[in-house]
């Protein structure tokens, strides 16, 4: 069981009578980069506070290469943390800054010289020893910040949506770096976010949490490809949910046509969830098409257009490089190994319909859960 | 953002909004302090002099000290030294008592520390004077402290017309204006901070050394300022609790007044300010290199 780093054992967390995390059940291994995604008000702030000791949960035990560290003090976990909003000391500069943990250590000046200025050349920030931390951009900033708590070698590093305050050209281009941290200084990562792709282009594995609970671990191919439910479709990406019926092993029937499919194991007719991904459908002539409908708005993306199609009162999205104007009666061609079928769940009819283009997560302005992280977005 | 608009037609308006200020503060401050310096450099006949603020320096008079032998000493000069030592002990004292008290104000609940400040603030509502009688039947050799000491067995002490009793009436006085500032930097600071430290490997007492106390040095240094200042130039306590045998800089001040030596008096009021000023700006330095950045 080495290779199970941190364990965490029917976690459960309670804030007044809201329920934070129920019953969690979560391992990560050595030198994984494991993401804990979901919106604001999942837990997934408090699961990486749990694991920092920043949280001691109701009940549950953390584990630690198999030792129980429930009751252990941060100070005395082999793990440093990335603060949202970085937490850099405003009254040390830099130096000073990256130094704090090895001093605090008793470690010899001379070695925390080395060892700083080793951590400065790896975040690209040499000859900034004596600034102020006050002068630095939002994106030194944060990686004085991963210097901080790497200096210290700590077998785990928390980052708790460390990218948030960035922009976005800045965002893809420390989401690159970190990984590329990671990989060199091969230790494990547990990183928060609500932001899907930085979820998908960094992580060995996802874990998508919603209301407390998880709702799928897995790479993030298998999150994209084979999502559990009607909220990890709906989260990761864009997807059109459908009400369907198993009629048998690779042969399912929505939207009044049959297609056939690439999955089976559900009961004879079995009601489920189909989920298409607005990228995997074709567009055709109205005749050669398995659905027909309207088109009733088209957005250009960039990329590709953006259509959405009136079939029987349910609306599609659909991307496209395909121009085709709004109004035109369509066909859509939908491939076997494009459908994936899913269990019906308590998220199913939630999402997946763009009817209405508002997400109902969006909607929930729950943030109870992030106590600090609500404070500070107030305070922004 | 909507002050980018507003702001660049605004100074003429500024300028009307602040005009009540703006006479306030000349009216109060600047022709009053205009007033001390000119009588502060003339006689009585409202000819230039130094004489008032050289008597300030020079002027000596016999003090017999504990062996019963008599002293020629500089009379103001001396004062002033009281003055400083009382007020600096006040407000070590302060410091001491009221550091602490600001932290655990800080760390408590919001609702904990809204009712902290309101109990911090009901003594400041009331009368100056009130409270120093309150203090002086409090402290007399048969008041209630004498009576609370005799309870336990520790006897009665004698405390009231010692410096003893003086400093605690300007402890008590001027604790609030210890507690406020530095709790409001306190209650600013972000508790991330301190998590932070404690993820770097600090024990609770590693946190309030290397965290907590240089980031709250600002509202240690004003602090400092808002109890010293007004402790220096305090008076009516020293008689009261002192028994009027620890005269000090504002007594000075003030006797100099009602026996309508105005010209001296205000050589003395001159002479205090610029003292203050001078070390005034000391601190702010010396905060200033304390608290670079800022919060």
């Amino acid at each position: 069981m080495a290779e199970r780093l941190i364990q965490l054992q029917n976690i459960h967390k309670q804030y007044g009578d809201k329920t934070v995390l129920e019953n969690l059940n979560l391992y990560v291994k050595d030198k994984e980069f494991v993401t804990l995604l979901g919106p604001s008000g999942c837990g997934k702030t408090t699961t990486l506070r749990i694991i920092g000791g920043f949280e001691s949960p109701d009940s549950g035990t953390v584990l630690f290469e198999g030792n129980d560290i429930t009751d252990v003090p941060p100070h005395q976990r082999q793990v440093n943390t990335v603060f949202q909003r970085y937490a850099l000391f405003p009254h040390l500069n830099v130096y000073d800054n990256i130094a704090f943990g090895l001093r605090i250590a008793k470690m010899p000046e001379e070695e925390i010289r080395e060892r700083v200025t080793e951590m400065l050349q790896m975040i690209n920030l040499t000859g900034y020893e004596k600034s102020p931390i006050t002068k630095l951009s939002g994106g030194e900033q944060q990686r004085v910040a991963i210097a901080r708590a790497l200096v210290n070698h700590p077998r785990v590093l928390l980052l708790d949506e460390p990218l948030s305050a960035l922009d976005l050209k800045l965002r893809k281009e420390m989401q690159r770096e970190l990984k590329a941290i990671q990989q060199r200084v091969g230790i494990t990562f547990v990183f928060v976010t609500h932001d899907q792709e930085e979820a998908l282009t960094m992580s060995d594995t996802v874990v998508v949490l919603n209301k407390g609970r998880i709702q799928q671990i897995g790479s993030p191919t298998d999150i994209y490809n084979e999502p559990k439910n009607a909220f990890v479709a709906d989260f990761i990406g864009e997807s059109n949910i459908l009400d369907g019926i198993m009629l048998e092993d690779k042969k399912v029937r929505f939207s009044g046509h049959t297609f056939d499919c690439v999955d089976g194991g559900f009961g004879r007719k079995e009601p489920v969830d189909v989920v298409v991904r607005p990228e995997d459908v074709d567009i055709v002539p109205r005749e050669k098409g398995m659905l027909k409908g309207t088109i009733t708005s088209v957005t250009f993306m960039g990329v590709h257009y953006e259509i959405i199609v009136d079939i029987n009162g349910f609306k599609w999205m659909i991307q496209t490089t395909d121009f085709a104007p709004e109004g035109a009666e369509i066909g859509l061609y939908i491939e076997p190994d494009a459908i994936h079928i899913m269990k019906k769940s308590e998220y199913s009819g939630l999402y997946g319909d763009y009817s209405l283009d508002i997400d109902p997560e969006a909607l929930d302005f729950d943030e109870e859960e992030d106590q600090d992280g609500a404070e500070s977005e107030q305070a922004e | 953002m909507t002050g980018r608009d507003s702001g660049r037609k605004a100074p003429a308006l500024e300028r009307l909004l602040l005009a009540p200020y703006t006479a306030w503060a000349s009216l109060f401050i600047l022709v009053p302090l205009a007033f001390i310096a000119y009588y502060a450099f003339t006689d009585n006949n409202f000819n230039f002099t130094l004489d008032n603020v050289l008597k300030f320096f020079t002027a000596t008079s016999q003090v017999t000290n504990e062996a019963g032998q008599t002293q020629e000493v500089f009379t103001y000069l001396l004062i002033f030294w009281r003055s400083l030592k009382l007020a600096i002990i006040s407000t070590i004292i302060c410091l001491l008592i009221g550091y602490p008290m600001a932290y655990i104000m800080a760390r408590a609940s919001s609702r904990v520390q809204k009712t902290m400040v309101t109990l911090i603030m009901i003594p400041m509502w009331m009368n100056f004077l009130i409270r120093t009688y309150a203090w002086m039947t409090i402290l007399q050799d048969t008041g209630i402290f004498n009576g609370l000491l005799d309870m336990i067995g520790l006897g009665p002490v004698h405390i009231i017309g010692t410096e003893a009793a003086v400093v605690i009436g300007m402890v008590y006085d001027y604790l609030p204006h210890m507690v406020i500032p530095i709790y409001s930097v306190m209650a600013k600071m972000d508790n991330r901070l301190l998590e932070a430290a404690q993820d770097l490997g600090c024990n609770n007492a590693q946190v309030l050394r290397r965290v907590v106390w240089p980031l709250s040095l600002p509202g240690v240094f004003s602090g400092i300022n808002m109890v010293l200042i007004p402790s220096i130039s305090t008076f009516y306590i020293s008689q009261k609790l002192g028994n009027g045998k620890f005269f000090l800089i504002g007594d000075a001040i003030e006797g100099q007044y009602i026996a309508n030596n105005l010209h001296f008096a205000a050589a003395i009021a001159f002479i205090m300010m610029i003292i203050l000023l001078v070390g005034m700006a000391f601190m702010r330095k010396l905060a200033g290199r304390h608290v670079q950045g800022g919060v």
